[in-house]
């Protein structure tokens, strides 16, 4: 690989809503492959910052890069729409409260987009659910509606539905966090799968357990600010600041 | 005592009134529908100048009694060059005035979807225009048959405006024959008895077509 340039690239990211500043320049690279976890209390701004690699969250300030090709560009309505369009297939999210479509099966849900972006056959859509259900172990639940499966199904549903568009990277925002404690490893299961398959993800959680196993990197926010990062062995047994310290005395389970 | 004579006798001039009625209600619903559409996407457009003209239309609608608006466009109309007969001018009219009512109505269910549904269709990549149509709109569209048969339920109603203006309607025929029954009574329980009967119909319509779209 000659890729002298990050994967993703985050180049001084600010963020206000009105006064308030909810990113305070974070600049950061994740490499291709890398599994970043983002930790840090209720109103850090981690929700932001993931929201800000797709521009869901537009940033005031600052650059998001992916394989540098900036993904927040400034371009005209019509222009920006199709960019940005194009760089959201390259980019899945998963999110906290499933966001599945009531109206669509779990195949419908998983081939929507594919078959709207990529123009695929319904016999290439009904095989690429098939491969992406089974890869998320849901495959007996291919003509269900979301509202009856469990939570966990419908998360794994979820990440079924983004990985049909062979996204280059996922982002996951508290995946877990709606989830029954009982149906929480079914997804984290699928998540360690993606991991050893090199998906490059990035991961909100507050799961610290999972994110010691799973993660090649921690980033701990507090207050708008990364705080603190390493390899999860150094953030959770050493962590150099006192913010951090003091957070995981709180919320450290028994990753440690 | 009731004239029951009178009514089994002069009931069907009701009938061929109701069928303008129901001529009335189809038509109106008809524009209704097409006003609301435009002016829900107006009030919900990305630019400021659609918005307001949305927002104009609804307040200037639902804010002046239908029967004003009625007698502008039937009486005042000609004054400034448009010429409608009865019937059309009760049709436009009406739908004009629904129109503003199905504005609030479909916005309101439109803007009821949560917006994670648009932003997960938006984070796949589709446009946001795909977006609304493949995702939005029809959790919305299964939203707002109810509302909407409220809506129906005034129009229908609101049709009897209609005979201010002597259009030969259920409530028109029901003036006209007192002037030679003098049975006042018989004459609106009449006209009245076919309005539910219609607006049984449609309700039941509605309620239909909700259950059979409905998302559990
Ligand atoms: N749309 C918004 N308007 C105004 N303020 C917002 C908005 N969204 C988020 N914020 C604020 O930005 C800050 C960061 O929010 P964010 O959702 O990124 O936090 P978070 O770290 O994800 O928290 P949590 O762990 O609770 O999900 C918070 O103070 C929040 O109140
Ligand atoms: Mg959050």
């Amino acid at each position: 690989m000659s890729d002298a340039q990050p994967f993703v690239e985050i180049r001084h990211a600010r963020k206000n809503y009105g006064y308030i500043e909810v990113l305070k320049d974070i600049s950061l690279t994740v490499e291709r492959g890398q599994i970043v976890a983002i930790i840090g209390p209720s109103g850090s701004g981690k929700s932001t910052l993931l929201r800000a690699i797709n521009d869901l969250d537009p940033l005031t300030e600052g650059e998001v890069l992916l394989e540098g090709v900036q993904v927040n560009k400034t371009l005209p309505h019509r222009q920006y729409e199709k960019h940005i369009n194009e760089m959201r297939e390259h980019i899945g999210m998963v999110f906290q409260h499933f966001n599945l479509f009531p109206h669509l099966t779990v195949r419908e849900n998983v081939t929507m987009a594919p078959k709207l972006l990529k123009g695929i056959s319904k016999a290439e859509a009904d095989a690429l659910a098939e491969e992406q259900l089974a890869h998320v172990g849901l495959l007996d639940r291919i003509d269900y509606y979301p509202s009856r499966l469990s939570g966990g199904q419908k998360q794994r549903c979820a990440i079924a539905r983004a990985l049909a568009m062979k996204p280059k990277l996922m982002l996951f925002d508290e995946a877990t966090s709606a989830l029954d404690p009982e149906l929480v490893e079914e997804v984290n299961l699928v998540m360690k799968k993606l991991a050893e398959e090199h998906m490059t993800m990035i991961i909100v959680t507050h799961e610290m357990d999972f994110a010691a196993s799973v993660c090649d990197r921690v980033l701990f926010m507090d207050q708008g600010y990364v705080v603190e990062e390493g390899p999860p062995e150094v953030v959770f047994r050493n962590p150099k600041e006192a913010r951090t310290r003091e957070f995981l005395r709180k919320h450290l389970g028994d990753a440690t | 005592m009731l004239d029951f004579d009178l009514m089994l006798r002069i009931y069907p001039f009701f009938l061929q009134a109701a069928w303008v009625t129901i001529q009335l209600s189809i038509l109106t619903t008809i524009l209704g529908l097409i006003c609301g559409s435009l002016g829900a996407a107006a009030r919900l457009s990305r630019h400021g100048y659609l918005r307001m003209i949305g927002a104009t239309y609804v307040s200037l609608f639902r804010g002046t009694p239908a029967l004003i608006q009625l007698f502008l466009l039937y009486f005042g109309g000609p004054q400034v060059g448009i010429q409608l007969d009865a019937f059309e001018a009760g049709v436009i009219g009406l739908g004009v005035n629904i129109g503003a009512y199905m504005t609030e109505t479909m916005r309101g269910s439109i803007i009821a979807i949560d917006k994670g549904q648009a932003e997960a269709a938006r984070t796949l990549g589709l446009s946001s225009y795909q977006a609304f149509r493949n995702v939005v709109l029809p959790q919305a569209l299964r939203l707002m048959i109810r509302p909407l048969g409220v809506n129906i339920n005034a129009l229908i109603k609101g049709t009897a405006l209609v005979a201010a203006i002597s259009v030969v309607e259920l409530t028109y025929t029901a003036q006209r024959y007192i002037g030679s029954t003098y049975k006042p009574f018989e004459m609106f329980l009449l006209s009245g008895l076919l309005y539910m009967v219609i607006i049984y119909v449609v309700g039941k319509g509605i309620t239909y077509l909700d259950r059979k779209v409905r998302l559990t």
